[in-house]
């Protein structure tokens, strides 16, 4: 232990890092935590809006984020017009940031955000730097949930991995997890991952689904599941874990539909040496909460206005860290709303924060993003959603203090797609609290 | 006389999924019923005559740690993918690798272009 804090030491004064005591301070006008799709994105925008002195915080060695080992085709169909791998969108986003002279400190670890605002960060080049900034984005992503989460019984054997782990060890490190494959949850990675199983030569024996429906879109289920003749099992789930060292097997339980519990007595043993988890991601806001910003819990996310500014004047947030996204194409048009919002905060300061009209989700939806509309709102405002359920053929309802003021026409909403709608600003002005609701044209399943 | 059969499929050009009936008359689709739009129509084709995909693996890079992403530049046969991922099998690319690189021509004859989806110095 002595011997290598002396070498690191040694190290350290070598190559005059920052010893431990001294901090530096760096000044910017904006500066993005996390570059990723959301923070490369909102770099450019700021700075194509007139603001140049722009840093992004990026915690790995490379830009990209999550993008980095989604190796998949189906990118930026909506903002490149063409099909990309990750890695291919990731590099253009980079490319222009690059272009653009944006200052990318890798290997930064943003520990707090402070007053002022004020980012703490610690990296090897930067050593321990305090970042005063004018505006701050936040833009860290999200997370996968995790068995602990699920608090799946049995025991803990090596072999359970979340699927975006699976996917990190194939794409990026070249390692199969495991050959004969049990997944819980069908969410998008999960499919993703599933297919790359079965390219590689595992078994992907079946996905199971705790609800009657799949977290995952459609065209991955058709193309990633049904191409490889991989069983979807809906209303199923994982009871118990078999194995000391390794996983052996699990114990698959049929699920309520009613309850959404697993119905005892109906427990199979399937014999598996990798448990894979694809069951919902989290934003990843620890600190956004540990500074004090005011979060939604349907969204989980930062509470914002139109122009992602959240309950902090002058710290805005976007990307999968303000709400999870399905596709990265919004999660682009959502960086570049913040970035341009934040570089006109740091030209002309906050607008007027008075008499925000309150955005709630009613019956049948989950979230509504934005949570507040400032009076300073012009032409349309964008509200991205969710639903809790398959509606078919529903209508969705705009009411503001509980009068219809506009109602929109959809084929189909699911709880897997992102919805959204645009309303006109002077339909919201003026109330206290509008409300967002969806009603089924046809019955559901 | 020909005979019939009928095949199934779920559209997936948009979120609605139309549950698509393709009838076949000697490997020819004949008819496609169960859509709500165009698009649905020549997805059923598509599908019960030759479907296609892209396809998407990894190849080593000599020196690196690291694999490199691959793609098809176009969709390709769906029963061709076990005999293109085997044929990207034992594929060493020589760094510097750019973007859009071909690694691989005409994989399994199908016109198609294996391409780099990574760069590497």
């Amino acid at each position: 232990m002595t011997t290598k804090l002396t070498t690191n030491a040694a190290k350290a004064q070598a190559t005059k890092l920052t010893v431990l005591g001294e901090i530096n301070h760096m000044e910017v006008d904006i500066a993005i935590v996390g570059g990723g799709a959301a923070g490369l994105a909102a770099a450019n925008a700021a700075y194509d809006a007139g603001i140049t002195n722009v840093a992004i915080f990026e915690r790995e060695t490379a830009t990209g984020g999550i993008l980095k080992q989604c190796i998949h085709n189906g990118f930026g169909l909506h903002r490149f017009k063409e099909e990309l791998s990750g890695p291919e969108y990731a590099a253009r986003e980079h490319e222009a940031a690059v272009e653009r002279g944006i200052q990318i400190n890798y290997q930064a670890f943003v520990l707090s955000i402070e007053e002022g605002p004020l980012l703490r960060v610690i990296s090897p080049t930067l050593g321990m730097t305090h970042v005063h900034a004018g505006a701050i984005i936040l833009a860290m992503g999200s997370r996968e949930r995790t068995r602990g989460m699920l608090q799946i019984p049995g025991t803990r054997p090596a072999g359970i991995y979340t699927a975006g782990t699976a996917q990190h060890m194939i794409n990026l490190e070249g390692i199969i997890p495991g050959r004969e494959v049990v997944m819980l949850g069908s969410g998008d990675i999960g499919l993703i991952v599933a297919r790359r199983l079965a390219y590689e030569g595992a078994n992907v024996k079946m996905v199971l689904n705790r609800s009657h429906f799949s977290g995952g879109l459609r065209r991955n289920i058709v193309q990633c599941l049904d191409d490889y003749g991989i069983p979807l099992r809906l209303l199923h789930t994982i009871t118990n874990v078999y194995g000391k060292n390794r996983v052996e097997a699990v114990g698959v339980s049929q699920v309520d539909k009613a309850t959404k519990k697993a119905i005892p007595g109906t427990e199979e043993i399937i014999p598996c040496d990798t448990v894979l988890l694809s069951v919902g991601l989290i934003p990843e806001n620890e600190l956004a909460r540990a500074a004090g910003i005011v979060m939604d819990r349907g969204s989980k996310g930062a509470l914002v206005d139109q122009t992602y500014q959240t309950s902090i004047p002058g710290i805005f947030s976007a990307g999968n860290v303000l709400h999870i996204h399905d596709l990265v194409d919004f999660v682009s048009e959502e960086g570049e709303g913040a970035g341009r919002a934040a570089a006109e905060y740091v030209k002309n300061g906050g607008a007027e924060r008075a008499e925000v009209v309150e955005v709630v989700p009613g019956s049948g939806v989950s979230y509504v993003v934005p949570q507040r509309v400032t009076p300073a709102a012009q032409g349309k405002v964008l509200m991205r959603f969710r639903v809790r359920n398959i509606y078919k053929k529903p209508t969705v309802h705009v009411l503001a203090d509980g009068v219809e003021v506009k109602k929109f026409k959809r084929q189909i909403l699911i709880p897997a797609e992102m919805a959204e709608i645009k309303v006109d600003a002077e339909l919201i002005a003026g109330h206290k609290t509008i409300e967002v609701t969806v009603e089924a044209g046809e019955p559901n399943e | 006389m020909s005979e019939k059969t009928y095949k199934h499929f779920i559209c997936v050009s948009c979120p609605v999924g139309c549950e698509l009936e393709v009838t076949m008359e000697d490997g020819v689709a004949t008819q496609v019923t169960g859509y709500t739009c165009k698009r649905g129509i020549e997805y059923g084709i598509d599908e019960a005559t030759d479907p296609k995909r892209v396809v998407t693996s990894l190849v080593n890079v000599k020196g690196k740690q690291m694999p490199c992403s691959v793609r098809t530049n176009q969709a390709i046969p769906k029963r061709l993918i076990p005999d293109c991922v085997e044929a990207l099998r034992g594929i060493e690319l020589t760094p510097p690798v750019k973007i859009g690189d071909v690694v691989l021509k005409d994989v399994c004859g199908t016109g198609a272009n294996v391409i780099a989806t990574k760069n590497f110095d």
